[in-house]
């Protein structure tokens, strides 16, 4: 087949089409796309979050979104892209779990997580991923309200393959699939050491990740471009230091040492939230104060 | 930007307190309750099974149910009677039969209903009372894993096992039934549930056996619907009916729910939505989404009753809540299927969060005409400073295939699972919401509640509760309502519709009072209420109107009943 022929065929080729015109769209867009996947498989598939999310969908949304338009605008005097907002918000809905009709962690959390963009900053870059942050914080200060999503959308095969699929083709797109797969590698490695260690059965250490929890843990926040480190080696050295930083805090809950609750149900969100920062401070002082860091509206909760 | 950040999660720190405070007129519910167990001479405590050891890992928690309480009239003598269920091999249930004078005695041995539980059979999980073959005489099935157990009442003293004869001898892992007549032919028909598929739990081929999702499981047992064909026969007719779902169903509920005369059925389902079947006038069952798909949970329980006194049965279902893993949410379900065909749930707040919670009943506790609600919870009670919660959130998240094999599962140990959780009393406020009383009014026990049954035991016009607790010692509260309150209570004979007149229901009008009630064939989880209904009235002197919608579809008025007392009611012949 000569070069020209087989250029014909190739761009004939779906898959390929589809890759080339995904290239063409902004990521970040791809990232709304994905997430706004994970939602409406969640809601139409399982009615996941029920009537009520519908109002909870509407006051994370609004409350992220006017957030972020309004401290932007005071902050820089324009008004940001809000697809951080709108990645933020759907996160919130779908992770946060309250107690009755509770509707105001929805509010609450949207403020503190777009807020943390603007308040916990250094060398004007945001530390935190801001969903991730929020949700730590309403897990440790409201427990008696606040729960987090734990268990699957259904515990079916199908719906996590749906998810993984378009989650790994976007994270390659985007450019973060070291980040994901380092991830998944070490906390495979890890747990299954862990349950080895302290002779327990091995599925159901490593089980949690195939759930949803997870997913947005791993496509959306320890991913996220605004919080991660600079290079690529040492996003993978971070992202390991993370998934050792949960086994430690798994191991502690396996042996029952006294850590708040809030641990317990979301080891990994804690282990994010604590070496996360860290390393992304230690990263930017490292980096010079100049250095070629946008503004914090673009990044990605 | 710092300044209203951090007010913020301050701000959120100070909801998550207030969510729970308690309001102040919760130190005047108008009621005390008084755990008078030991002085009545009730000494039950129930004993958990033990399963094949294949499932020795997860045992506490597959062997975490059986303790029950039903309420009846066995002997005819005008006093409700006690029985409860035990769930060991060679551990007896216990009938009790009330003398009159506030005191119970065991006569289970001599009455034939005392050794259920034995290998081959199975073991008790609950029982429903109600005169089958309409001969006035209270019958009783017994639910078991297991065969389900048929006993004909003989004399009021003596039971006839006729589980055989009557067609009913499947092997079913229940935790509930319910009498009900479906058909309106004037025999009592019968609902039983399953929670395991039909396996023999003690002879395990495999360890497969658990749920496969938690929450969209249908790898359950499949429930099944008996047609009473008279001549103490019973049909198998779940398949034509339309009932046999295979969710995880741990409690059933019946009532007209839609006002066309024919009894319905709610199902609570563990590890998925609730259902509820419309009965299309007796020739099949259709299943009707009515707004419970929209949240899938835990049900453990299904209790009816007149939330807001509109003239209407609503459902109150229990969920799992457990502080900071899981709020799953208790649901309050507002029946609105006349007007929208739909269920509208309004639980919120307190109400919402009752812990693990199991069985739950609506009475009115003060007799001021409005219901409160009696919620028992815990799951395991066990070692205090060990929590199966983290290991369960490891488990709940992972894929169906995994978790359906018991073998997967971390094993439990001794630890406990939202144990020691204290009983929750609901006060209704109305419009204010409601509020928990349970420490005000002395509801202190810390079991792991399961069934929960109502009745006025000493016919003196209070809603006594009476409670089932798993592997340990049965309760018994008695209700002191303030003295100023009035109240009526009716007992109901059948003549077209079956004798026991379940499924009979009343509407009572009062001035600005209206309250329905329905005479129980099963409700809560593993219970049954006192087939006699009480209706606080609060300061009202008289009731203006009394109408009751019996089963045959007969509907009869009474004016102007006489207050404080108990009103005998037979059912006219047309």
């Amino acid at each position: 087949m000569s070069d020209a022929a087989q250029t014909v065929a190739t761009s004939g080729n779906p898959l390929t089409r589809s890759w080339d015109l995904g290239k063409k769209i902004d990521p970040r867009y791809l990232i709304a796309f994905l997430i706004t996947l994970v939602l409406l498989t969640a809601q139409l598939r399982y009615h996941v979050f029920g009537v009520a999310g519908y109002q909870r969908l509407a006051l994370a949304l609004g409350v992220c979104m006017a957030t972020e338009a309004l401290l932007s605008w005071f902050d820089r005097g324009k008004i940001v892209n809000l697809q951080s907002a709108y990645i933020s918000g759907i996160s919130l809905t779908l992770l946060v779990k309250p107690q009755g009709g509770a509707l105001w962690p929805f509010a609450i959390g949207g403020f503190i997580a777009i807020a943390s963009k603007y308040v916990l900053r250094y060398r004007d870059n945001h530390l935190w991923n801001p969903t991730n942050f929020a949700i730590a914080t309403l897990l440790l200060v409201a427990p008696d309200t606040v729960s987090v999503l734990s268990h699957q959308f259904g515990n079916d095969v199908a719906t996590n393959l749906v998810i993984w699929t378009f989650g790994l083709i976007i994270a390659a797109r985007v450019g973060v699939l070291h980040i994901t797969l380092t991830y998944v590698a070490t906390f495979l490695v890890l747990n299954t050491l862990r349950a080895l260690l302290l002779g327990q059965a091995v599925l159901p250490e490593i089980a949690p990740i195939t759930g949803p929890m997870y997913q947005l843990f791993i496509f959306f926040m320890i991913t996220d471009p605004r919080t991660v480190v600079k290079g690529r080696q040492r996003q993978m050295v971070v992202v390991v230091l993370i998934a050792m930083m949960e086994t430690l805090i798994r191991f502690a809950s396996d042996k029952g040492w006294p850590l708040p609750t809030a641990f317990n149900v979301a080891p990994a969100f804690f282990a994010l939230a604590t070496v996360g920062p860290v390393a992304k401070f230690l990263d930017l002082r490292r980096l010079r104060p100049t250095g070629s860091l946008s503004s914090a509206g673009t990044g990605r909760p | 930007m710092a300044i209203p950040f951090f007010a913020a999660i301050l701000l959120a720190a100070q909801l998550d307190r207030g969510e729970n405070r308690s309001p102040a007129d919760a130190a005047h519910p108008g009621f005390t309750l008084h755990d008078e167990t030991a002085a009545a001479g009730i000494h039950f405590v129930h004993r958990r099974p033990s399963f094949d050891p294949k499932i020795a890992g997860v045992e506490p928690h597959v062997a975490a149910l059986g303790a029950s309480v039903s309420v009846t009239d066995f002997d005819g003598d005008g006093w409700p009677d006690l029985y409860f269920t035990n769930s060991r091999f060679n551990e007896p249930n216990a009938l009790y039969r009330n003398r009159g004078n506030g005191t119970f005695d065991d006569v289970a041995s001599s009455a034939g209903l005392a050794n259920l539980n034995a290998e081959g059979e199975g073991v008790s999980m609950g029982a429903v009372w109600g005169d089958f073959d309409n001969d006035d005489r209270e019958d009783v099935l017994v639910y078991r894993y297991g065969y389900p157990a048929l006993f004909r009442n003989v004399d009021g003293k003596h039971f006839q096992d006729v589980t055989n004869e009557a067609g009913l001898r499947h092997w079913i892992n229940s935790n509930s039934a319910i009498w009900l007549d479906y058909d309106r032919d004037g025999f009592l028909d019968l609902y039983v549930t399953a929670y395991f598929r039909d396996v023999d739990l003690w002879h395990l081929a495999t360890t497969k056996i658990m749920h496969n999702s938690f929450e969209f499981a249908t790898n359950g047992g499949k429930n099944l619907l008996f047609h009473n064909i008279g001549g103490k026969k019973f049909e198998d007719v779940t398949d034509r009916m339309g009932v046999g779902t295979t969710r995880w169903t741990l409690a059933a509920a019946s009532a007209d729910f839609n006002g066309d005369g024919w009894a319905d059925i709610y199902l609570a389902n563990d590890y998925g939505p609730e259902e509820l079947y419309l009965n299309d006038r007796g020739h099949r069952f259709v299943l009707t989404t009515a707004g419970l798909e929209s949240e899938s949970k835990s049900g453990m329980s299904v209790t009816l009753g007149d939330a807001f006194n509109r003239g209407k049965l609503d459902a109150f279902v229990t969920n799992i809540s457990e502080r900071g893993y899981l709020f799953q949410n208790n649901n309050l379900r507002l029946n609105q299927m006349t007007e929208s065909r739909r269920f509208r749930n309004v639980a919120e707040g307190a109400l919402a969060d009752a812990g693990w919670a199991w069985g739950a009943q609506f009475g009115d506790f003060n007799n001021d005409g409005g219901n409160e609600l009696f919620v028992v919870n815990g799951f395991i009670s066990a070692n205090r400073e060990k929590s199966y919660w983290y290991s369960m959130s490891k488990i709940a998240g992972a894929n169906g295939r995994l978790f359906e094999d018991a073998a997967s599962w971390p094993p439990f140990g001794n630890s406990s699972l939202s144990g020691y959780e204290p009983s929750r009393v609901y006060l209704n406020r109305g419009v204010a919401g409601w509020v928990d009383v349970a420490k005000t009014v002395g509801a202190s026990d810390v079991y792991d509640g399961r069934g929960v049954a109502l009745a006025d035991l000493s016919n003196r016009g209070a809603v006594d509760v009476i409670v089932a607790n798993q592997n340990q010692p049965a309760v018994l509260y008695r209700d002191y309502p303030d003295s100023t309150n009035h109240w009526i209570a009716f007992k109901l004979t059948g003549t077209q519709s079956n004798r026991s007149a379940i499924g009979a229901e009343i509407v009572l009008e009062s001035g600005d009072l209206t309250q329905r009630r329905v005479v129980d064939g099963g409700s809560g989880f593993a219970s049954q209420n006192d087939r006699r209904l009480h209706f606080g009235l609060g300061s009202r002197e008289w009731v203006d109107r009394v109408t009751i919608y019996w089963p045959s579809g007969i509907r009869q008025m009474l004016s102007r009943p006489s207050i404080d007392q108990i009103v005998a009611v037979t059912e006219p012949r047309h």
